[in-house]
């Protein structure tokens, strides 16, 4: 088991290699010139040529790359080129909200999601699974943005429940910090439960229909003992499965969650800072996610062990 | 699990669900004497002096302090200066400093301070370029008084080192000034009416400043950036909120104080509401700018240029880019209409009748024969993309082969560096805006001038522009000033550098708690206090 | 599954296939029927009361739905109702491609990796590292590079979606290559081609095609997403995206710009969704029950 660990986390070096290359090279050879913005509207032609030498941006391709590896490696991922802060810093702001929201966002979907699947699978072909299976596949179709100004709209304006946007640090106050996230949740969280409850339903009805089932209904077993003590624990591998999937999607749902409900996290750091090319921090943050899909990759892995006694690594 | 856990657990997840949503203080209200403040954009860069962003220059004016400063009738009044003699030759000018004039530090605020910081801002200032050349030297006499002389006579010395927006000639410690022009600073000490709180600062998020208690306000009431700087309250929260909606509804709930500036469309949402106060607290405006590449075909030549002045209308932008009309009005102007220099001069083919046929007659005098032109966007600068669409359509109307090309914000600004025809990624037009105080004259009015090359972005070349803008900045007085000002513009409307799209102000609200609001071209956060 | 009782006086032939279909699966044939409504109102917008998308008319900005317009008017006075018919053919346009696309290069990729040791370790090497971006950045970064345009956005989605292709492509390659069929068929002397067409092929098409469907619904929904950003189709081009993302400062004044492109939106990814489910269905029986 520990072999194993240390095998993927080895494993891991080559891909993150790929991913540090293809976002440097990216954003290499991309058109617009942190010098322009930075310079600002008035600037003139010499100005932003001197300010691009100045950033180093004159240098050549390798050696720029290298710089950056060298300090990366060190625990130094550079310099924002707007704000002269560290990206090391900005992203420490940034991340404490942007987990707490993915963290809640993960409760939230799934405490309601996996028993609605299980529901679902329970009562399979009647109008309860039909309800389910339908609120599901609306929950995969309409655009976070539109949910979330609906909620803003219904919540926060009209019936004045919940705060409308900002986020209240834990250490603030337990009840505001809930207050904050409950509508970023629910926004970011649709498509997510959407697809474990439905993965949770197909993975149960798997379960369901084996012979072992069917002894431990027949030797009396109350339902509910049958469905969470037998059926869940031997669907629970798909569902580990989906959620380190489903990870990937929150990620890119922080984004838009963030920008509309004016929560200081990573994924709006992350727009500011791709559309105004400030590289930097886009290399940072991106090397940041993929590491962070990486290891919780592996967790899921891992977890496959804990829920699965057959799984041996 | 057993049936009556799972039960218990349902039932205690209910109570606890109700509890929270019940719980009345829903909206996290601003406390007593702190301002949350939603600013115009993101505060990025502390420097005022290496950029010229308007939010930086708020910055600015929140931390520093300057010499002089502009009052509402464009005069510089005295700020840091006690008192200041010309001699009679009108080379030498002598300053004497305020008293008890203290950096956040607590050092004293010493002339090599401000002679420091008057030579970083002379590299990078337009107008403090013009300056230096005429400068000889600057020398301290002693920690209070240091005069600046001249090799020629400046008259507009006091303006320019007065001057209300971008780039300010805020005043820095010695240390700090002297890094260099071209590199950021970092320390953020100033002698202003506030201290920023550099451990707070969240960028893209928040920014936080405190009241400085060592400062000492000047005793004339406020008139813009001149007379006392009087703080009233303890804390100022800069809170940037990128999404309108967003931010309307968070001042409708409560939970800023203050919008900087509104999406015109959404007065009416805010006025809905009895405790939020929509106005228009910016005499000056903004002025919207169409841009031509001179240097590139169709727009270099002149006649295509003047086409334009003949189908753009001013309403029809204005409608789309300020909705209502209390919040522009058209100005056929090179300079900021309300101010002393603007006027109507030369400006018949612009202001009147809309004239597709005679500009279809001047494409076809100039030889257009159906080139296509690169009009830049950018998609999340909404100002300068209603301009954009607007006129594109516009000028498809009488012919033009329009490629209405859009991009970013920071794309487009770094592709109009493009001096290349459009098949090298070149580009014909592109819009952006400048606030009132950047037009009021020929010094400041950089597009406006003609100097090739060097000019702002579309680099026209007009000798006789420029020869007239060298006079007016040693007219004798406002009379030949408002001449020579004219004359600049008729000219201007023959050789069209850009073609002005019209003036609109961008409104203000805050709630009903907040009074002292100052009215000038540039918001500022002293005498503003809150119930 | 509780089963209507059948008629059984009918003779078996009368059973209208229609009907049987419909009764078995409701829910695919709704998502059909949807999808082509889309379809036929996407290719027949010019002919279903629209005027031209593009024109500004300043004076006519910000309307609410009235018998002229019968959706309204957004900021530029642009008719709603003509945008968001016209906007049909930009967002299927983005589905429909980049499922293609995907599917297609996927596939390729997918097909050689499952083959060639080296190719595998190379190339899949590189597909996860493009799999652990987020696909939203990932597409942003890429509209970052290049002007806006439609051809960019569908280039841009692409990219992030094709590694999980490969990866669905290349697992059927690697189970199937060790089939017995398949050996034997290379036994029997089959070309490599040959048995790439005849065998192995004919078994990925089903999960491609389903992954290919889902692909679509969540492209249509990337392009929304960055179209809200900022990154997406160029603004004067109506996509249901950018019709949406123009219109959400005015969402607490004017709602009727966001909830028409919305509710048309949704229900086309609906639509997708659901004839996805119902090709997973129908070409892969145990399938259904996995998802």
């Amino acid at each position: 088991m520990f072999a194993y660990i240390i095998r993927r986390l080895v494993a891991t070096i080559p891909v993150m290699g790929v991913v540090a290359i293809f976002v440097f090279s990216l954003l290499y050879i991309a058109p617009g010139d942190p010098a322009a913005v930075i310079a600002g509207d008035l600037a003139t032609s010499d100005d932003i040529a001197r300010i691009h030498a100045q950033l180093g941006l004159d240098e050549p391709f390798l050696l720029r790359f290298g710089h950056w590896l060298w300090g990366v490696l060190h625990g130094d991922l550079g310099t924002s080129i707007f704000t002269n802060l560290p990206v090391t810093q900005l992203i420490a702001q940034r991340l404490e909200p942007t987990i707490a929201l993915t963290l809640t966002t993960l409760v939230v979907t799934i405490t309601f999601a996996i028993p609605l699947g299980v529901i679902a699978a329970w009562k399979v072909g009647t109008w309860i699974d039909r309800l389910v299976m339908l609120v599901a596949v609306l929950g995969f179709s309409v655009p976070s943005f539109v949910l979330a100004y609906v909620l803003i709209l219904v919540f926060s304006v009209e019936l004045d429940l919940l705060p409308v946007q900002g986020y209240v640090s834990i250490r603030d106050g337990f009840v505001p910090f809930i207050q904050h996230l409950i509508l970023p949740s629910i926004a970011l969280g649709l498509i997510y439960g959407a697809l474990i409850a439905r993965i949770t339903r197909a993975s149960m009805l798997d379960v369901l229909s084996q012979d072992y089932i069917r002894t431990a209904q027949a030797k009396g077993l109350a339902s509910s003992d049958v469905l969470i003590g037998h059926a869940l624990k031997n669907a629970a591998v798909p569902i580990a499965t989906v959620i380190g999937i489903g990870l990937a999607l929150l990620i890119s749902g922080v984004i838009v969650t963030e920008t509309v409900f004016a929560i200081p996290g990573i994924g709006r750091l992350t727009v500011d800072a791709i559309l105004r090319r400030d590289y930097p921090i886009i290399q940072g943050v991106i090397l940041l996610f993929s590491a962070a899909y990486v290891l919780v990759n592996l967790a899921v892995d891992i977890s496959y062990t804990l829920l699965d006694p057959r799984v041996r690594y | 699990m057993t049936k009556v856990s799972t039960r218990f657990l349902r039932v205690a997840a209910a109570v606890a669900l109700a509890a929270l949503v019940a719980v009345p203080a829903a909206h996290a209200q601003s406390s007593g004497k702190t301002i949350k403040f939603i600013p115009e954009a993101d505060l990025r860069s502390l420097d005022p002096i290496w950029t010229t962003a308007y939010i930086t220059r708020n910055h600015g004016y929140m931390v520093y302090d300057t010499l002089f400063a502009l009052d509402e009738h464009f005069k510089p009044q005295p700020q840091m200066v006690d008192t200041w003699k010309v001699s009679d030759d009108k080379l030498t000018y002598t300053f004497t400093l305020r008293d008890q004039l203290k950096f956040h530090d607590g050092q004293p605020v010493r002339s090599a301070d401000c002679i420091a910081s008057l030579e970083r801002w002379m590299k990078r200032d337009a107008f403090g370029q013009a300056l230096a050349q005429s400068v000889g030297e600057m020398k301290a006499q002693d920690d209070k008084t240091f005069s600046i002389v001249l090799k020629k006579p400046f008259p507009l010395l006091l303006d320019a080192i007065g001057k209300l927006s971008s780039n300010v000639p805020f005043i820095m410690p010695e240390r700090v000034a002297k890094t260099d022009a071209n590199t950021q600073i970092t320390d953020p000490t100033g002698s202003g009416p506030f201290k920023f709180v550099k451990d707070e600062w969240v960028p893209g998020n928040k920014a936080v400043y405190v009241k400085n208690p060592d400062y000492v306000p000047r005793k004339e009431p406020p008139s813009w950036a001149a007379g006392g700087k009087v703080v009233k309250v303890d804390r100022v929260e800069w809170l940037y909120i990128p999404d309108s909606a967003t931010a309307a509804a968070a001042i409708n709930a409560g939970e800023v104080d203050w919008w900087q500036q509104l999406p015109p469309d959404l007065v009416p949402l805010l006025q809905k509401n009895k405790d939020v106060t929509v106005a228009n607290v910016d005499p000056l405006g903004s002025l919207g700018v169409a841009r031509f590449n001179h240097l590139q075909p169709p727009f270099n030549s002149e006649k295509m240029r003047q086409a334009v002045l003949y189908v753009l209308d001013q309403k029809d932008v204005m409608t789309v880019l300020a909705g209502d009309e209390k919040n522009w009005r058209t100005c056929y102007s090179y300079y900021t209409c309300g101010t002393p220099m603007a006027s109507e001069a030369g400006a018949a083919p612009l202001k009147g009748k809309r004239d597709p046929a005679k500009a279809k007659a001047l494409l076809k005098e100039a030889g257009y024969n159906g080139e296509r032109v690169v009009l830049m966007t950018a998609t999340d600068q909404p100002i300068v993309n209603a301009q954009a669409q607007v006129v594109a359509e516009e000028l498809r109307q009488i012919g033009f082969n329009v490629d209405l090309q859009a991009m970013d914000w920071g794309t487009l600004i770094t592709r109009r560096t493009v001096k290349e025809s459009i098949d090298k990624n070149g580009w014909s037009m592109f819009f952006t805006w400048l606030v009132g105080p950047d037009m009021i004259n020929p010094a400041l009015n950089f597009p406006l001038r003609g100097n090739g090359e060097k000019a702002w972005f579309g680099w026209p070349t007009d000798d006789k522009l420029e020869a007239m803008r060298a006079q007016w900045m040693e007219a004798a007085d406002l009379e030949a000033q408002k001449k020579l000002a004219a004359d600049i513009q008729q000219e201007a409307f023959t050789s069209v550098p850009f073609v002005p799209t019209g003036q609109f102000i961008i409104p203000t609200a805050y709630r009903k708690g907040l009074h002292g609001v100052i009215v000038a071209p540039v918001v500022f956060l002293w005498n503003v206090e809150k119930e | 599954m509780a089963v209507a009782p059948i008629d059984i006086a009918a003779p078996i032939a009368q059973r209208h296939w229609l009907r049987e279909a419909v009764r078995r699966h409701p829910t695919v044939i709704a998502g059909s029927l949807l999808l082509l409504l889309m379809g036929a109102m996407a290719l027949l917008a010019p002919y279903l009361g629209t005027v031209d998308p593009l024109s500004v008319a300043p004076i006519k900005r910000l309307r609410f739905p009235s018998e002229a317009y019968w959706f309204g008017t957004d900021a530029y006075g642009r008719d709603v109702y003509s945008r968001t018919l016209y906007g049909a053919r930009v967002s299927l346009a983005v589905g429909l491609g980049v499922a293609l696309l995907s599917t297609v290069i996927g596939l390729a990729i997918g097909l050689v990796t499952g083959f060639s040791r080296i190719a595998d370790a190379i190339i899949m090497r590189f597909m996860d590292g493009l799999m652990s971006i987020p696909p939203v950045l990932l597409a942003i970064a890429l509209m970052a590079l290049t002007k806006a345009s439609l051809g960019n956005v569908v280039l841009a989605i692409t990219i992030s979606e094709v590694p999980r292709v490969a990866r669905l492509v290349r697992g059927v390659v690697l189970s199937l290559r060790e089939q017995p069929f398949v050996e034997a068929a290379m036994a029997a002397g089959t070309g490599f081609f040959r048995t790439l067409w005849r065998h192995i092929l004919p078994n990925t098409i089903a999960p491609v095609l389903v992954q290919a469907t889902y692909i679509c619904a969540s492209a249509m929904i990337t392009e929304a997403v960055l179209s809200f950003i900022g990154a997406g189709t160029p603004p004067q081009i109506p996509s249901w995206g950018n019709i949406m993302a123009e219109g959400r400062s005015y969402f607490q004044i004017k709602p009727y710009i966001i909830i028409f492109p919305g509710i048309f939106l949704s229900l086309t990814v609906l639509a997708v969704n659901l004839v996805g489910d119902g090709l997973r269905d129908a070409l892969d029986p145990r399938l259904a029950r996995r998802m």
